[in-house]
């Protein structure tokens, strides 16, 4: 059994502000090995984005209280002095994010950017750089690369401004890709194409991808494990089929339930959306935070807070309710709208 | 780019057409003593005082007057300022010479000054900003407060008192005949003057430079640098820096270029014979064309400051492009 | 051509249902100028460019498409927000083409609009009282002493607490706020509701309880909508008829479920493709038209057909000559293409029938 590639263990971010502790991701363990595209789904406020912001270490203890253990290739990250995080960090794991526009320097050329990655972590010349990012750039699909190694990103499409940041983060062979809300300030038909391009580059590369997104449809489509956070915490984590197919929380089933559907017969079906608002993250409700809003909660729900168990092999869940009831909840109220 | 120069150049000769128009109007309109009886001194006849008038030609109808001084606006040699009608009713030398003959020493209090606003301001700024919050910041700020609020002229005396007076740390101001500014400049007599006019600034650049700064710092390219690994440093200079001082370069060329046109207070008090200076009297004076002559001067620069500073902006900034 | 083509499905033959929106002809160009001191008018920006589009009363007409195609400015000349450069717009049987002044004002009563941001289409130095009070202050259509009970009531039948009153924009949650936006456009009881993007800046969760409270409201207070979306899925579950524009045309219009099962046009096909689907077995089965490039500029539109640079399809030199109308496809259904996508060309379908 190979050694997992990335292994966190019970992580804990909290952010002291005037207001109170906000508990931002509270206490979350998985495991993402090599060569798997891992699909973290939540809603603003879930901790998605801190928590890979933690295992980047852009967020440090100098903003935040951290605990636990960020294991990757071995290395506990979350021990390693700055200098040798940095190493890590833009060369081993590279993250892109979500707005390709504010995300690369207005005064810079794109070329430059690309080659001051690649000469932050080896020692070539800036001709050599240059070289290879404008290699970076064909690579990633963009037509003409030595002249579009020139411009500046304001010159560039918002497509290709993506492309431009892919090819930066994978321009030192990464061996694993953050993907922080790729697609979500794009146009549709352009989010096709970067999200393909992510898949054929993640074989190309030999790199293992994390997408972070709201998206439920982006997850189904090119992810194999799939996370669901709500409140800091995961509250069920399993295998493509088993989320779509077999969920077992009521927050994915509420999830499932409230988007709307390409393939639904009616138009003006009514949709199930989850009642009530997203909770505080600094008054974080007792016992299982999601039970103010869970059409199906009862005692235990409010006092103890439910543990991520497996029901089977890799698919587990955070829930009191019995595995019977999960299945049969999730028959009645999800798979009917299909 | 062509395009947008000449339009931009028109412009200047339009601003300089406004300016010298209403300081015209003000004068027409102010009470004051009749020139003409001020510029004939003691032999007040009534045909001295009518030649006065006629010389000056404040006989002819005021479009006519006012026309005469706009033949002055153009900026081209010979006809800038030119000398019949740019003369000082009050010391009878051309304003065009005197201007010219002080403006070495408004530009070493300028430049000088100005060196070191930079060399104090823009660090104290930086350290604000990647520090904040921290004692270095509260401190910084708190002298920011202070060089900000503090009067030029109440500061410029407390020197003189403190570091002339009592200390004798500093020569006394003011440059005696027959010193050139050079070897006043080496005598150290600009050092208080360079110090009291750039604390103001020093000030300002620092406030400026810390909102800059942190608003820059907080973009996402800040994040996109950190992400692929670089240096905090290398961040904080090549990346944050490099977008923050942007607005502060053009803030910079627009305060310099005012200061050219003449720094009045400080050249004042401390009796430097600068440009300030010469305006400061011609106005108390009521010495028309000086005033007029020193008011388009500094017009001139100004204008002309922004412009650099507006097409310096285009090579700073690659995302603006002028047509 | 058209009469025959919008006519919806399944409803009275179109003789007897006069439509609330009329739109012939619609351009909507932003000119480009250039010059040293006098403007030279050198090109424009074709946002709208030549559109036709019936809304019948009652009903929600979604408008789709992505960057550049025009759709928020469609909506805004129909608001009369914008003067249309040429065309003609009808609303309720009048002619509002040219309506200036008082009597634009008083044309408010009766067409309103929810804007896409919730944090900022709201003034944040307003209570929210204030703001959802406004309409009746500006159109006196409530005495003063009832404007709070009325605004309650507003606020009741949105989901929002009737107590908070006199709180302000910032204390609120972005659904909350897009409900608060809602009420206001409320308050007149207007015919038409155009709806801008309402739900693209919420979250999921929320965006669910945003639509329902729409179709609950259209249902109460029979209101029509126009709605826009770049999600196709949003668009086709609140919509009776989906129109998708690309470089400021219509490019294809049917009712949701037609156009999800046999697109007729390839852009159309392409954005079904794009669409993520929540459900990885449909996914697996959907066949992927991805387009070259990126979304072109409306400010040189292609020749022909717009689409041909990017069209898998096209054949030429018929799509680069000649630009193709809307043409009837199915019951109800229109697509501008000459050279249109077979059936179920995107997603196979195991069901018997095809729904009309």
């Amino acid at each position: 059994m190979a050694e997992p590639l990335l292994e966190v263990r019970d992580l804990r971010v909290h952010f002291p502000t005037d207001d109170g502790l906000v508990k931002a991701v509270d206490g979350i363990s998985f495991t993402l090995a090599a060569g798997e595209t891992l699909g973290v789904v939540g809603e603003s406020g879930s901790g998605k984005s801190v928590s890979f912001l933690t295992v980047m270490g852009l967020i440090t203890k100098n903003q935040a209280r951290i605990q636990g253990e960020i294991v990757f290739q071995g290395q506990d990250l979350l021990k390693l002095p700055p200098e040798e995080m940095r190493n890590v960090r833009g060369a081993k794991i590279s993250m892109i994010f979500q707005d390709p526009m504010t995300s690369l320097h207005p005064y810079y050329k794109v070329g430059t950017q690309i080659a001051e990655a690649i000469r932050t972590h080896q020692k070539v010349s800036k001709r050599e750089a240059r070289e290879q990012a404008v290699e970076m750039l064909r690579r990633v699909g963009i037509p003409r690369p030595d002249e579009r190694a020139d411009q500046y990103p304001h010159e560039f499409s918002g497509g290709m401004r993506q492309r431009a940041m892919i090819a930066m983060a994978l321009s030192l062979n990464p061996d694993l890709l953050i993907a922080d809300e790729p697609t979500t300030a794009l146009d549709v038909t352009v989010q096709a194409q970067i999200l393909d391009l992510i898949d054929r580059l993640k074989q190309e590369f030999n790199a293992s991808v994390v997408i972070i997104t709201h998206d439920l449809g982006v997850v189904a489509e090119h992810c194999d494990h799939i996370q669901v956070m709500y409140a800091g915490k995961i509250v069920e984590a399993g295998g493509r089929r088993d989320i779509y197919y077999g969920a077992h929380h009521p927050y994915t089933w509420g999830l499932l339930s409230s988007i709307p559907r390409l393939a639904e017969e009616e138009a003006h079906e009514r949709l199930n959306p989850i009642r009530g608002l997203p909770p505080s993250l600094i008054f974080v409700p007792p016992g299982c935070a999601f039970h103010p809003r869970c059409p199906h909660a009862f005692d235990r729900c409010r006092t103890e807070v439910p543990a991520l168990l497996p029901a089977n092999g890799h698919h587990a869940s955070a829930c009191h309710l019995a595995l019977e009831d999960k299945e049969r909840i999730f028959q009645e109220t999800v798979m009917v709208r299909r | 780019m062509g395009r947008y120069l000449i339009r931009r150049a028109l412009f200047l000769v339009l601003v300089l057409f406004i300016v010298s128009l209403v300081t015209f109007l003000i004068f027409v309109k102010l009470p004051a003593a009749d020139p003409a009886r001020r510029a004939v001194g003691r032999a007040t006849t009534p045909e001295n005082v009518e030649n006065a008038r006629r010389a000056f030609g404040l006989d002819k109808p005021i479009y006519v007057q006012y026309a005469r001084f706009a033949k002055g606006l153009i900026p081209w040699p010979g006809l800038f300022l030119n000398e019949d009608v740019y003369y000082s009713y009050s010391n009878f030398v051309p304003v065009k010479e005197e201007i010219f003959r002080r403006l070495p020493v408004t530009v070493a209090l300028a430049v000088g000054a100005s060196i070191i606003w930079v060399l104090i301001g823009i660090p104290i700024g930086i350290v604000s900003a990647v520090r904040r919050r921290s004692i270095a910041d509260r401190a910084a700020m708190v002298f920011a407060l202070f060089g900000v609020s503090a009067p030029v002229f109440w500061l410029a005396y407390l020197f003189l008192y403190l570091f002339w007076f009592k200390l004798d740390w500093a020569p006394s101001s003011g440059i005696p005949i027959g010193v050139s500014v050079l070897e006043a400049v080496a005598q150290g007599r600009f050092i208080m003057p360079w110090l009291v006019l750039a604390l103001a600034f020093a000030a300002f650049y620092a406030r400026m430079v810390r909102g800059n700064l942190i608003e820059t710092m907080g973009e996402d390219y800040i994040r996109t640098a950190r992400a692929k690994g670089l240096s905090e440093r290398r961040v904080i200079y090549r990346h944050g820096l490099r977008a923050a001082l942007t607005p502060v370069v053009t803030m910079f060329g627009l305060d310099l270029a005012g200061l050219l046109g003449g720094v009045f207070i400080t050249e004042t008090v401390f009796n430097l014979p600068g440009i300030g200076q010469y305006a400061v009297r011609s106005i108390f004076l009521n010495d028309f064309p000086s005033v007029m002559g020193v008011t388009i001067f500094g017009a001139f620069f100004i204008a002309l400051g922004t412009l650099l500073v507006d097409v310096a902006y285009a090579f700073l900034d690659p995302r603006v492009r002028y047509t | 051509m058209s009469v025959q083509v919008n006519e919806r499905p399944d409803e009275a033959p179109v003789e007897e249902r006069r439509p609330l929106v009329r739109i012939r002809g619609v351009r909507k160009l932003f000119p480009i100028t250039r010059g040293i001191i006098f403007q030279k008018h050198i090109g424009d920006v074709h946002a709208v460019d030549g559109v036709d589009l019936d809304i019948y009363p009652g009903e929600t007409v979604g408008l789709v498409g992505e960057t550049g195609c025009g759709k928020s400015t469609l909506a805004r000349v129909v608001m009369r927000l914008y003067d249309a450069t040429e065309g003609t717009i009808e609303f309720d049987g009048r002619d509002i083409t040219d309506l200036k002044g008082r009597e634009l004002r008083l044309l408010r009563r009766d067409m309103q609009m929810i804007f896409q941001d919730p944090f900022a289409s709201l003034n944040p130095r307003k209570t929210i009282g204030s703001i959802i009070g406004e309409p009746f202050r500006l159109h006196h259509t409530v005495p003063r002493n009832r404007i709070k009970a009325e605004v309650q009531q507003l606020m009741e039948l949105v989901g929002l607490n009737p107590e908070h009153y006199n709180r302000y924009p910032h204390e609120f949650s972005g659904g909350q706020r897009q409900r608060i936006g809602v009420a206001r456009s409320l308050a007149l009881r207007p015919k038409l509701i155009v709806c801008d993007e309402p739900v693209s800046a919420l979250d999921v969760s929320i965006q669910a309880q945003i639509l329902n409270l729409l179709e609950d409201l259209q249902e109460e207070f029979n209101l029509t909508y126009l709605f826009i979306a770049h999600d196709l899925a949003v668009v086709k579950h609140v919509s009776d008829r989906v129109a998708v524009m690309y470089l400021g045309k219509i490019v294809e219009m049917a009712a949701g479920a037609t156009l999800y099962r046999n697109p007729k046009h390839p852009y159309t096909g392409a954005l079904l493709s794009a669409v993520p689907i929540a459900d990885p077995d449909l996914a697996a089965q959907k066949k992927r038209i991805i387009l070259e490039g990126d979304v072109p500029s409306p400010i040189d539109p292609p020749s022909g057909c717009r689409f041909h640079p990017r069209c898998p399809n096209a054949q030429f030199p018929k799509c680069r000559d000649e630009e193709p109308f809307l043409e009837p496809h199915h019951p109800g259904q229109v697509a501008a293409c000459h050279f249109p996508l077979e059936d179920r060309a995107v997603i196979e379908t195991t069901d018997a029938e095809p729904v009309h």
